[in-house]
């Protein structure tokens, strides 16, 4: 039987790790990959008599997210319980915002993955702030069923993104996840690393099928657990398939069938339904009495909003055409957030060469950063250091490699290139010096000299390495420079 | 053998503590000393206390002993032995709510209104007995036993503060703490003899103070007399930052204003159409008429007002009360500490064996009240409306306030009943919160004093009111009341014979 034409309906609830220091309603570190159970205190641990305190750089890092979605921030927010049972949730409520989340009717645009160069406008219901729960690690090795709790993670802060079911395809979803993700980081409001759970993604389809001018909706599946974009891709790839074939089965519509949550096995690359048990939970929610709602003065959602500064789309073409860099480059140095757009802004204007620092921060500062798993803003070479450096290098006081020297004992150890070019030893060689250096080696290499005589100028590079092995500060351009010189002067 | 002083060896009066270890009278250790026979002694008739640490009381005497010899400043409270409600944490003792689920439980932490008794450096002296997780009104809940009166042993010392009620009474300390979520200092001490204050709902933090229903639980002072309470309430009010429901206001001088013993120009409002209700006794009826004559005297303006939604106290209090306990509880699922049972099978038989072995009946009763008022499609029918609805007590008491300074009325609809009258009929212990749950919805001050005694010698309470963060008003209307009535200073037989 041919496929009858569906329209595929797809919302997305987003759930993202907000960057602050603290958890939501106690002191507690959110550092993430710390032994278990080692970030937690009587209000985490929810233990008698225990009470929240509001952390406000949470909601102002909420507002700055709602903003840079279009949404409303209202003037008032308030807490509610969101009430089950499970043992990474040890008050056996999440606090939570039910009907006056911190933002609302919010919109993002994406790239049309069908159209070249065609938007479409993508509503957002809704984003809240709401306490994570713990982790729980199953382990069911040696026949028994032992599940331990590690509750590092508990009352670390959330902001729940909900999507109208706005999108149409798994293309678009992918676009639509790609632009929050990057505008998250953008705005320093979240890591939005997936492999550490700060950016995790729940998938609300169905399909509306087409039959004969009547429209038939299958009922609706929750999807959970998809731990990358390409898995939400293809669990939703899945999932219309699958509706697809049940409803052809079975006939069943949406008004036959309530809400289904279902996981994603990323092995087999298969849907498969939830417990029943876990999806008709009633959550009885209701106003937290422990804390007060929130004011949110307009002044201050204004300052907060004044403060947003240029989108990633105007900061990926700034870029390019500010200082020449491809849109390759530009793209990487925005992906990684407000703050290295900042970095490298001062950067080159310090050392006057967009590329040249393009580059470096791409090769040298990301790759140590990863190494030292650390931010930018904490980073140990800051902009005036690394601006200072490439000045050097652009001046021809240092060789790149002298400079990667330097750079690698800054990011170790802080300081200044003064410091670092004093520590390592480097000093300015006098160029009479490095003259007779390479005189002397022209000497020792005829071949060399002839080489370069009939033609062959790269033949000279040979010479760079002996130079450097008998004087380490020997500038590989200058030797390459008085070598040439010196062999055109020859008779 | 060390003859006992007859008056002065008395455990009623903080401030004749105070002043006698000023005047170098008796140590510290002394009145530890005594404070723990009387403990022992009564502790098998009377049941006041869940647990007591004679060797940590003592220590703590000895410290103000020391300190005092070398000349340091010490805290308003030093010296002085104080019973402490077991629903407030305390690290050095169990914490145990009366309850099995917390039978072995000890906090790592001091509730803040401990913390601050310590730096006060109060002696404290053990943990009361109370209604299980303060739901009660008679502390027959209790997994401990019940509390008895010691005006009368086969009597209620009232609930859920009755441990704090009875160790007060029976003069084992002279201060005791109880929290109030209905009328749950009011009430023991109406039935107890004492003077009991409910604070305004934010004065005292009710950090580490395990929640029964946290919209309305205070935490408050229990003594004979209004100067002794402001002595206690002195100690453990003011802001604290880890409750974000804490109020950010300056403490006022409360014993200073026990010193006014003229009440002219003070508009005092009765609450006579309240004392009409069906069950209100007679003897409550008639002191309470007494005590406005004792006010008249004092120089008060009498008005008779009335607050119109009082019928809606009690519903409204228990919609709102079990929902916020059925939320409150749920942290006792035997998963992280407490109660588990030895019969867990699976997680769900874990949650439903642990709890369901270390709840009592009365606990488990409100939890179901609470969870089905809460549920989808009931929610819109009981907890939000009676949300609506204490909205409408509130606006009751700001329009009385905006008449008259202080109410009056009656704490209880009869004195103390006798244990087992209403154990097995919640609805008829309900009804017991009838005058006091008012203060609790609207989130004001309110204080109970000994107010006459019963055709059985039992004692009588009257209750005040008073508009929010005016403690000190409340205080000075009790004490000009003492001031000419000697209720306050009668004293059941003590038990330890002293």
């Amino acid at each position: 039987m041919a496929m009858l034409s569906t329209t595929t309906v797809i919302g997305l609830e987003v759930h993202v790790q907000l960057k602050t220091a603290t958890k939501l309603f106690c002191g507690c570190s959110t550092q993430f990959g710390r032994p278990p159970n080692t970030q937690v205190c009587p209000v985490c641990l929810g233990l008698p008599g225990a009470l929240p305190v509001l952390n406000e750089k949470a909601i102002e890092l909420s507002i700055r997210a709602g903003l840079a979605i279009q949404c409303s921030i209202p003037p008032l927010t308030k807490w509610d319980r969101k009430q089950y049972f499970y043992p990474d949730l040890p008050k056996g409520y999440q606090i939570s915002q039910f009907d006056l989340p911190i933002c609302a009717d919010g919109c993002l645009e994406i790239d049309d993955p069908a159209r070249e160069g065609e938007t479409r406008r993508i509503g957002i219901t809704r984003a809240h702030l709401e306490e994570d729960a713990g982790k729980s690690m199953h382990d069911e090795a040696a026949g028994k069923t032992d599940t331990r709790i590690d509750l590092n993670r508990c009352g670390t802060p959330l902001l729940e993104i909900v999507s109208e079911p706005d999108l149409r395809t798994s293309a678009e979803a992918l676009a639509y996840l790609t632009k929050l993700r990057e505008t998250m980081i953008h705005l320093g409001v979240s890591d939005c690393e997936m492999q550490e759970g700060s950016l995790r993604v729940d998938a609300n389809v169905n399909l509306h099928i087409d039959k004969a001018g009547e429209v038939i909706a299958t009922p609706i599946v929750e999807v959970k657990n998809m731990n990358s974009f390409r898995n939400v891709v293809a669990a939703l790839d899945y999932e219309v398939d699958r509706q697809y074939a049940e409803w052809e089965e079975t006939g069943r519509s949406i008004k036959d069938q309530g809400k289904r949550t279902f996981g994603w096995d990323d092995v087999k690359e298969v849907t498969f339904q939830q417990r029943e048990k876990e999806e008709s939970a009633d959550y009885r929610y209701f106003p937290c009495p422990d804390l007060l709602p929130v004011r949110l003065p307009r002044e201050r959602v204004e300052e907060i909003r004044a403060s947003l500064g240029e989108s990633p789309e105007q900061a990926r073409e700034r870029l390019q055409s500010q200082y020449g860099i491809k849109a390759y480059d530009a793209e990487v140095i925005v992906s990684q957030g407000r703050a290295m757009v900042d970095y490298f802004d001062s950067v080159a204007q310090l050392c006057g060469d967009g590329k040249r620092t393009s580059s470096w921060i791409q090769q040298d500062v990301m790759r140590t950063l990863k190494e030292q798993g650390s931010g930018i803003e904490s980073f140990n070479v800051d902009a005036q250091t690394l601006g200072n450096l490439l000045n050097r290098v652009a001046k021809n006081e240092l060789s790149n490699d002298r400079a990667r020297d330097v750079f690698k004992y800054l990011s170790e150890h802080g300081g200044s290139v003064d410091d670092a070019v004093k520590a390592l030893g480097i000093e300015s060689v006098d160029e009479s010096e490095i003259e007779s250096l390479v005189a002397e080696l022209l000497a020792a290499n005829s071949k060399i000299v002839e080489d370069v005589k009939s033609g062959n100028q790269k033949a000279v590079g040979a010479l760079i390495g002996q130079a450097r092995k008998k004087n380490a500060n020997a500038n590989p351009q200058q030797v390459r420079e008085i070598a040439l010189r010196l062999i055109q002067e020859m008779p | 053998m060390k003859k006992s002083f007859t008056v002065l060896s008395m455990l009623d009066s903080a401030l004749q503590l105070l002043k006698q270890q000023a005047d170098g009278e008796r140590s510290a250790v002394e009145i530890a000393e005594q404070a723990i026979r009387s403990v022992e002694a009564s502790q098998p008739t009377h049941n006041a206390y869940t647990s007591f640490d004679r060797e940590l009381a003592l220590r703590a005497a000895e410290s103000v002993d020391e300190r005092r010899a070398a000349g340091e400043t010490l805290g308003v409270l030093a010296g002085v032995p104080v019973a402490v409600k077991d629903v407030l944490c305390t690290k050095d003792l169990p914490t145990t709510c009366a309850s099995k689920m917390l039978q072995s439980f000890r906090p790592p932490y001091d509730a803040t209104v401990v913390a601050k008794l310590r730096a006060a450096d109060a002696v404290i002296l053990g943990k009361t007995n109370m209604d299980e997780f303060a739901m009660g009104a008679s502390t027959e809940t209790s997994f401990f036993g019940v509390t008895r009166n010691p005006w009368d042993l086969d009597r209620t010392a009232g609930g859920s503060s009755g441990g704090s009620a009875s160790a007060v009474a029976a003069q084992t300390a002279p201060l005791s703490l109880g929290t109030d979520t209905g009328g749950s200092i009011r009430q023991p001490s109406a039935f107890c003899g004492l003077t009991g204050m409910k604070p305004t709902y934010g004065r005292v933090s009710r950090f580490g103070l395990v929640a029964f229903a946290s919209s309305l639980d205070q935490v408050g002072p229990m003594a004979w007399s209004a100067q002794d309470c402001s002595l206690l309430l002195q100690a453990i009010s003011g802001f604290e930052p880890r409750d974000s429901t804490s109020l950010d206001q300056p403490v006022p001088d409360y014993l200073d204003a026990t010193q006014t013993t003229d009440l002219r120009g003070v508009r005092v409002g009765v609450l006579r159409k309240a004392m009409a209700t069906d069950g209100v006794s007679e003897s409550i009826r008639s002191a309470v008429n007494h005590s406005t004559g004792v006010f008249a005297e004092l120089g008060a303006e009498i008005i008779e007002i009335d607050l119109p939604h009082r019928e809606y106290w009690v519903p409204t209090y228990y919609v709102i009360a079990p929902s916020e306990a059925s939320s409150n509880l749920s942290r006792f699922d035997g998963a992280h500490y407490g109660h588990r049972s030895d019969k867990s099978i699976d997680l769900e038989a874990m949650y439903r064996r642990s709890r369901g072995e270390g709840f009592g009946a009365e606990v488990k009763r409100r939890i179901m009240i609470g969870t089905y008022a809460l549920s989808e499609g009931y929610s819109d029918q009981y907890y939000n409306q009676a949300l609506k609805v204490r909205r409408l007590i509130r606006n009751d008491y700001d329009a009385a306030f905006s008449q008259v300074d202080l109410m009056l009325g009656p704490v209880t609809p009869t004195p103390a009943f006798e244990l087992g009258d209403k154990v097995d009929d919640p609805l008829q212990m309900y009804l017991c919160d009838l005058f006091t749950v008012g203060a609790n919805l609207a989130g004001v001050p309110a204080i109970s004093i000994p107010g006459g005694f019963d055709e059985n010698g039992m004692p009588i309470g009257i209750q005040l009111q008073a508009p929010a963060l005016e403690e000190s008003r409340l205080l000075s209307a009790a004490a000009a009341f003492q001031s000419l009535t000697d209720y306050h200073t009668k004293r059941p037989p003590n038990p330890s014979g002293n």
